[in-house]
């Protein structure tokens, strides 16, 4: 078989329309149509938001479930162009690193939902008097939920491309742009497009509150499945609920079947060691874009450009010459930065323990403090609870591979719905039986979250070796003793792998969970993330800081004292290669 | 044949190595010093083996010369100029193939020519050029984990041809392959070489083989460890192909093995036995080599044929064991006074034989005791533990007074070495979990 063709468009038989294409026709038209009708809403002045205003007519849903799904797709690829700069940046040069990588390790685990209202007046000003504004700003808060998991696995990517292939590209002095394409992107894509998927399910949890943006005194409502559900939440509509839950699940279904699982099959071939015996991911979406010709025409054209733009011979950063040269790239110079960046990070500390105190008391961060404790303690509960369920579930799914290949995508699937559609139904049950919502609303924390420790769980269950289910079964290991011995440990370091993920997703859904409203009934339990949400809806920005700085401090402790050990034990002792 | 041989006389330089001197730095103090004061010259027509142990510094030079590293002192010339980074003349072939996985292997052969900024055309009709000259046709579009190891490193030899370079590098390009698919690629890439269809001037390969660098090159450069310096030259003037049953061909194999055995001249003059581990005292590096394969050559150089005395080469083939793996075990043997190497052999000593003769207890028995006589770093680890009061030290004192005297990963594999060695003795416990020596096992 020989590699080469003519040309696409020279052979008859390349444009006889396969039977791919007329499926593959209408889905491009469709897009095209409906890009074009968002976009137009976009750009429409700011009055026509009040002319039409939100309403709860289900007629409007598709067309709000594609306002939000543009809004999504956008924030993703404002997250990808920062993925690829600031990860890049932090990954190349080891001063840039000093400063970018704790920032980035920060922002990661930290919400600031917070203070997405103190961008919008900014956005406002860049569209005057157009709906675009507003947009940015909502396209804004969905991208500060998906950016940096991304640019940190990136990151992480980049630190670790294997020795051997380094030294190839430097003998082969490959440059930069050219390594960047050919070796750096490639290596690390399967990491950032299962890191794209966790981001589409942060966002889901960020569109609820992005889509209705407060300016001083007036309320913005973008068109969205967000302000929808918003909407029926206030109005206790419950079809309408349903309705909203119906089309957001149709979305990120759509999503999952013409995005994410092309992506996956198609990222499957840049996996750098390839594990004999692991099914290939599959997707009929890229069969479609495969053999259908139309969209391979398309695709090449795009390579095209792909190629030439790889192809720049790019320059080359010139290097500051002679003492100076090795003066800049010294040790020396490397702690005259380091003090540099001290002394700024203590300087913007102080600012801000001048700008809180001004504001706050000690004993306000008692209370915050007090507040991150009882959070801490429900996450902790949380946790446990998930873990005791889904761990001997995630198992017995994990060991029957059928059972595994159905249950995968549905855990996936559930991972992306936010909590916020269950409110309803809590609080009408909470008020009902006139439980304690301290207690009652925790569960909505980890509604979304619980799911990763199931998948990790079940992965790990997979990849348990043949040859080790084989003596376990031969010793006549059974029952307690069985997983004790040899189920527990395979499965622990993916269980550590989804339960810093859960953990990590609950403190952020604390925000939204803590609080929860149906009509005029509003619940509120106590904690850090009710504490959060109420100084965000006042305005209040001193205890938005402060119960940020708070929540954030007991996320790094928890990661550094409880996760960090955790996985640096699962990684030295049950690792099985 | 007779033209290369010309060539050789006649051919011009190409590469100059000058005094060249590499360090890597450690724990503290003076760098680790792997290269010292190395010179050769290059020239055209030849291929040139780098050939010695482990930790010889043979890779470093490789990739000093390839310009992925830079030496500390001394210079490299490519043609008559300085070479500073990657030089577009000098390409490489890895032992571990080095190819990108997601590329097929026509992408993989292009990567190369895409660096040159080439026209694509061109790009193309090389690339299929090389692959042909390589017999890789008909997997142009594979991609490179559905190929075999040896139709891998075909692909790393054409990604190395195809940008025409004044000189290929090999490191140790042919030790991952299984022994007969290595025969069949250095054929294979002799022939093309001896016909002049490499589009190449010279060959600098760094091997561990010996029979394969006295079958592939026209000069052999023998380095010794701690540090790392060219030891001895020797010249290949056989022509090609070469036989390894030709009784000059196993004359040099056999003075090679004579070099590499050769005791070190600058130790101290009143020493029997020299130890080749570098560094004294329990600052000594320590090979991790497990006590099975101890146990198991002084064995064999006990039993017949050899009986307490064997020829080096000749246990290699029998034991399939190369000199990376020979030498490490012998040199151990040695460090146990269970041995002697010398002159291209090993002889066992009376402990040697006693060890080898005896049942597990009494052989455990033996070697605690020369652990302890021999091994400073063991007995030092025993002195500490017996010393204090709960019989218990934790692994980081030990590790941080190494750090003192090597790299971080040499420590961390000498003190793995010793945990192994006393293990066996049952000198002292280690446990993983708590990172503690302790003298006695735990009761329950």
């Amino acid at each position: 078989m020989k590699l080469f063709r003519p040309p696409v468009s020279v052979t008859a038989g390349r444009f006889a329309p396969s039977a791919w294409d007329g499926g593959a026709a209408a889905i491009v038209l469709a897009l095209f149509v409906m890009i074009a009708a968002a976009a137009h809403g976009m750009l429409a002045p700011l009055s026509t938001l009040a002319v039409e205003p939100v309403s709860l007519d289900p007629v409007n849903l598709p067309y709000y479930a594609l306002r939000t799904t543009v809004r999504m797709l956008l924030a993703l690829a404002c997250s990808i162009v920062f993925t690829f700069t600031y990860a890049t940046l932090a990954a190349k040069s080891r001063r840039a690193e000093l400063i970018l990588v704790p920032i980035l390790d920060i922002l990661q685990s930290v919400p600031i939902l917070g203070f997405i209202s103190l961008t919008i007046v900014g956005f406002m000003a860049l569209a005057p008097g157009r709906v675009l504004g507003a947009e940015l700003a909502a396209i804004f808060a969905i991208f500060t939920s998906q950016a940096w998991n991304m640019a940190f696995s990136f990151y992480q990517s980049l630190r670790t491309l294997p020795g051997d292939l380094d030294e190839a590209c430097r003998s082969f002095r490959l440059s930069p742009w050219l390594r960047f394409w050919r070796a750096e992107v490639p290596f690390a894509l399967p990491a950032l497009v299962w890191n794209m998927m966790m981001s589409m399910s942060g966002g889901w949890f960020f569109v609820v509150a992005s889509e209705a943006l407060t300016v001083g005194n007036t309320t913005i409502t973008l068109p969205g499945i967000g302000s929808y559900i918003a909407l029926a939440i206030k109005a206790r509509d419950m079809t309408a609920v349903v309705w909203a839950v119906a089309s957001m699940a149709l979305v990120i279904l759509v999503y999952d079947q013409l995005m994410f699982r092309p992506l996956v099959a198609w990222a499957d071939r840049f996996r750098a060691e390839q594990t004999p015996g692991a099914p290939a991911a599959t997707s009929w979406a890229l069969t479609m874009i495969r053999r259908a010709r139309l969209i391979r025409i398309v695709i090449t054209a795009i390579a095209r450009v792909v190629r030439w733009l790889r192809g720049r011979p790019s320059v080359r950063l010139p290097r500051a010459p002679g003492v100076l040269g090795r003066l800049l790239a010294s040790r020396a110079a490397d702690r005259v930065w380091a003090a540099a960046v001290a002394v700024v990070a203590l300087l913007a500390i102080w600012r801000i323990g001048q700008f809180v105190s001004t504001a706050l008391s000690v004993a306000d961060v008692v209370t915050a403090l007090g507040l991150g404790s009882v959070t801490f303690l429900r996450v902790a509960v949380l946790i446990a609870l998930a873990s005791v369920i889904w761990v001997p579930v995630g198992i017995y799914v994990g060991l029957r591979p059928q059972l595994a290949a159905a249950v995968q995508p549905a855990a996936q699937f559930l991972a992306a719905f936010p909590a916020n559609l269950l409110f309803p139904a809590a609080v009408v049950g909470i008020v009902h039986f006139h439980l304690d919502p301290d207690i009652w609303l925790s569960p909505l924390m980890i509604l979304g979250t619980q799911w990763y420790i199931l998948f990790n769980v079940v992965a790990g269950a997979s990849a348990f070796p043949g040859d080790l289910r084989d003596v376990a079964a031969n010793l006549g290991l059974r029952g307690w003793l069985r997983w004790r011995k040899a189920l527990l440990p395979a499965v622990f370091p993916y269980y550590v792998t989804g339960a810093i993920t859960a953990s990590g997703g609950s403190w952020n859904a604390s925000i939204v969970a803590e609080v929860a409203s149906w009509g005029d009934t509003r619940l509120a339990a106590h904690g850090i993330g009710a504490y959060i949400a109420r100084a965000t809806a006042a305005g209040d920005y001193a205890r938005i800081v402060l119960g940020i700085a708070v929540m954030s401090a007991f996320v790094i402790v928890v990661n550094r004292l409880v996760w960090r050990p955790l996985y640096a034990y699962a990684e030295r002792r049950l690792r099985l290669d | 044949m007779a033209t290369r041989t010309i060539q050789t006389i006649a051919g011009e330089p190409i590469l100059r190595v000058k005094g060249v001197r590499q360090a890597f730095p450690r724990g503290d103090g003076e760098p680790l010093l792997v290269l010292d004061d190395v010179t050769f010259e290059l020239r055209k027509g030849e291929i040139v083996g780098l050939l010695g142990r482990s930790g010889s510094g043979k890779s470093t030079l490789l990739r000093l010369i390839a310009g992925l590293a830079r030496p500390i002192a001394g210079a490299i010339d490519y043609r008559g100029a300085p070479l500073s980074g990657p030089a577009s003349g000098i390409a490489m072939v890895f032992q571990t193939f080095a190819l990108f996985p997601w590329l097929s292997v026509l992408e993989n052969v292009e990567l190369g020519l895409e660096a040159l900024g080439l026209p694509r055309d061109e790009i193309r009709r090389r690339a299929l050029g090389a692959i042909d000259l390589i017999g890789l046709d008909g997997f142009e579009s594979a991609y490179p984990k559905e190929l075999s190891g040896g139709m891998r490193q075909r692909v790393g030899l054409a990604r190395a041809l195809v940008v025409h370079p004044t000189i290929l590098l090999m490191d140790e390009a042919f030790s991952a392959l299984d022994v007969l698919t290595a025969e069949t690629l250095r054929t294979d890439l002799l022939d093309l070489w001896i016909e002049g269809q490499l589009p190449i001037d010279a060959v600098v390969m760094v091997t561990h083989n010996i029979e394969e660098a006295v079958l592939m090159c026209d000069r052999v450069m023998v380095f010794t460890a701690n540090p790392g310096h060219i030891a001895r030259e020797l010249k290949v003037d056989l022509p090609h192909p070469r036989d390894r049953e030709d009784p000059r061909f196993r004359e040099i194999v056999e003075a090679i093995y004579v070099e590499m055995t050769a005791r070190p001249m600058s130790r101290g003059a009143g020493h029997a036995v020299v130890d080749r581990f570098p560094g004294m005292g329990i600052a000594m590096q320590l090979p991790r080599i497990s006590s099975n394969l101890i146990s198991g050559l002084a064995e064999a150089i006990a039993g017949s044929p050899y009986e307490g005395r064997a020829d080096l080469p000749e246990i290699a083939s029998e034991l399939h064991m190369e000199i990376d793996d020979l030498f490490p075990v012998a040199d151990t043997l040695q460090l146990l006074r269970f041995a002697e190497v010398e002159r291209g052999d090993i002889r066992l000593t009376d402990a040697g034989k006693a060890f080898a003769a005896a049942e597990v207890d009494e052989r455990k028995r033996l070697f605690a005791r020369h652990l302890v006589a021999y091994v400073p770093l063991a007995a030092h680890i025993r002195r500490v533990l017996e010393e204090r009061a709960s019989h218990q030290a934790p692994k980081s004192r030990f590790l941080d007074e190494l750090e003192d005297h090597m790299t971080d990963q040499y420590a961390e594999a000498t003190l793995r070495a010793v945990i192994s060695w006393g293990r066996y003795a049952e000198l002292f416990e280690y446990s993983d979990d708590a990172g503690a020596f302790r003298l006695e096992a735990p009761a329950s």
